[in-house]
């Protein structure tokens, strides 16, 4: 299976040659890379419960398969062999957790240079994820996909809720709904992220979020925040619509217009002399 | 209404001031037709009718619509009550707080506005409609009135000897005085017992009291701190404390920080106070004291949410935007035999905002 890929792979960072006979059609590129990707992407999503089971053996074939990609998507920022250059930081000991984080929120590959990597949708198959990480973290060791009993989300929600309200809510919201950093910066919103993903912004500290290592907050908190967040986002508010709860913001936008607007109405009704 | 018309025809209005100019000087010799300096008053405009004063058929819907109204209102108020039992709120399950809220919420809305519109609706469509005026009445009194009223005081001073019985008087008059005195002395011991000034200079941080993590109160030792990290910390002990806790933690919140050494720039003077790229911050705004822990670990600023002061860690914590007046003060730390960070004294500043006795 992996051979298979190998071959569309290697067919798609091959642009100088098709410029040899100087008659192709100048889409030619651009159609080969779409149909070498979709190819791609159509025999992983193929082999996604096969290819599961071997990642875990991180596998010299893997960390070779995740070479490739990281060669052709990532490295003309982070470098041929991952050193760092001035548009990107060094990815040695960034660990597998990272390029999960990263590459499976859609942040990386990067859209554009600005105050912060915007999402957008996701560019590779989990396999394909999970072959980069695995060469990421073959370079140097770093922080490692978590076991499933760490992101489970069935630990303690009212210690997670302290823990949150302690060392994430004064950026992220109370209730993870986000907000405002420095200069165009902004700490996202957590719903519907999910809880691997949680973990691993938390352990790796991506771009301005600081890192909250197992050494501060154990495995089990985290498992905790996580909970937390479910807990946040299965259960409506108790307080009824939550007009987005980002707290006085939106509350006092709301009965400024529809509050004070009532009253209005209700004052010139009052006064108008009846039909 | 009446006096509202009047005064408008008193010169005061603009329009009507050059009118009145003309008037002073001789009349025009071109103009034939006599002007008078006023316009007429034109009174109240045509009583409009409403519908429910011509049309039998609508008064008698208007009446149906204002008993409607009040017959919502009283199912309002029991549906309040029905759904008060009906949901109840399960104390282990807080979303039953919601249901019931908003039942109860429809059913006393419903119940009081069915009342207040129904009652506006009731005057403004049936009850008796003819515009009227009411001249307003002085304010003085009557002169006989007046002179009733000092008469009054009179008797009753004679009655009662106030100023005859002076020593009657001058007591109850110290009595009266007397009396708030016992409330001025329980509000004056609402204040803080020791100096406040003393109380704001410092704070449970001391020597050799070790960094702890919020909430758990578990030490932090330095290899724990790794680069990018940032720990919440209170100080070794507080959270043990048995009274006044969380004013202590108000003072001593302390954000700590690993940068790369070689990117912290710190003061000769103070060069001893990190350790190994970790710095301590008092967490305490030195605006008006909110919270200030938004740190961004690749630009190392720290925000406040409040009124977004923002901080350089890098730079000795010093202001680089917002209200804030000062520095975040720096705690000093080091490490212990054991490994553990610990202060190696107390703030050398008061923490948090500006106050009168802060020698700036």
């Amino acid at each position: 299976m992996i051979r298979r890929i190998e071959t569309h792979l290697t067919m798609a960072p091959t642009p100088a040659s098709t410029r040899r006979a100087g008659r192709r059609h100048p889409l030619a590129t651009t159609a080969l890379l779409v149909v070498g990707l979709l190819a791609t992407g159509g025999a992983y999503a193929l082999a996604t419960t096969t290819a599961t089971a071997e990642t875990t053996a991180a596998s010299a074939e893997l960390i070779d398969e995740g070479g490739k990609l990281f060669a052709a998507n990532c490295a003309s920022c982070h470098g041929m062999n991952a050193e760092g250059t001035a548009a990107g930081p060094t990815l040695i000991g960034a660990g597998a957790l990272a390029v999960d984080f990263q590459v499976g929120t859609g942040r990386m590959p990067m859209a554009a240079s600005g105050p912060q990597a915007e999402l957008k949708p996701v560019q590779f198959t989990q396999a394909q994820i999970d072959a980069m990480a695995a060469w990421v973290a073959d370079l140097a060791p770093g922080p490692a996909v978590p076991p499933d009993r760490y992101i489970a989300g069935d630990g303690d929600a009212a210690h997670g809720a302290e823990l949150f309200r302690i060392n994430c809510a004064m950026c992220h919201n109370v209730a993870g709904a986000g907000g405002a950093l420095t200069e165009g910066k902004w700490a996202p919103g957590l719903a519907g992220v999910d809880p691997v993903h949680i973990y691993g912004a938390m352990v790796t500290g991506p771009q301005n979020m600081p890192v909250f290592s197992d050494l501060n907050l154990t495995p089990e908190d985290k498992n905790d925040i996580i909970t937390y967040l479910l807990y946040v986002q299965e259960n409506p508010s108790v307080g009824g619509w939550d007009l987005g709860s980002l707290g006085p913001v939106s509350e006092g936008l709301f009965i400024w217009i529809f509050g004070l607007g009532a009253l209005v109405g209700v004052t010139i009704w009052l006064t108008a002399k009846s039909n | 209404m009446a006096e509202a018309h009047d005064s408008a025809h008193g010169g005061e209005t603009p329009g009507t001031a050059v009118a009145q100019q003309q008037d002073h000087s001789a009349p025009a010799p071109a103009v034939a037709v006599v002007r008078s300096d006023r316009f007429p008053n034109p009174g109240f405009p045509p009583e409009r009718l409403r519908v429910t004063d011509l049309d039998p058929k609508k008064e008698k819907q208007a009446e149906r619509t204002i008993s409607a109204l009040f017959f919502l209102s009283i199912i309002g108020s029991v549906f309040a009550v029905a759904a008060y039992i009906l949901f109840p709120i399960d104390n282990l399950d807080p979303s039953t707080i919601r249901l019931n809220n908003m039942f109860l919420g429809i059913g006393i809305t419903l119940g009081l506005l069915g009342v207040g519109i129904g009652a506006v609706h009731w005057s403004k469509a049936l009850m008796h409609g003819h515009e009227l005026v009411e001249e307003r009445h002085p304010t003085r009194g009557s002169d006989e009135s007046r002179e009733r009223a000092v008469e009054i005081f009179r008797e009753a001073n004679a009655e009662s000897g106030f100023t005859r019985r002076s020593l009657v008087r001058n007591t109850l008059i110290g009595a009266v005085i007397a009396t708030p005195i016992p409330a001025i002395a329980l509000f004056r011991d609402l204040a803080p017992a020791k100096d406040p000034v003393a109380l704001l200079k410092h704070t449970m941080w001391d020597t050799g009291v070790r960094l702890a993590r919020d909430p758990s109160g578990t030490p932090i030792k330095a290899s724990e701190v790794t680069i990018g990290s940032a720990f919440h910390v209170i100080p070794e002990g507080l959270a043990e404390l048995e009274y006044h806790r969380l004013e202590e933690k108000a003072k001593a919140a302390v954000l700590l920080m690993r940068l790369p050494v070689d990117e912290l720039n710190e003061d000769p003077a103070k060069a001893d106070w990190s350790y190994d790229g970790i710095v301590a911050y008092s967490k305490i705004c030195t605006h008006v004291g909110c919270p200030v822990a938004l740190y961004e670990q690749q630009t190392h600023h720290l925000l406040c949410p409040c009124h977004q002061s923002q901080f350089d860690v890098a730079d000795h914590c010093k202001v680089i935007f917002g209200p804030a007046a000062r520095p975040l003060p720096q705690l000093p730390i080091t490490v212990d035999d054991e490994g553990y960070l610990v202060a190696q004294s107390d703030f050398t500043e008061p923490v948090g905002p500006s106050f009168w006795e802060r020698a700036l």
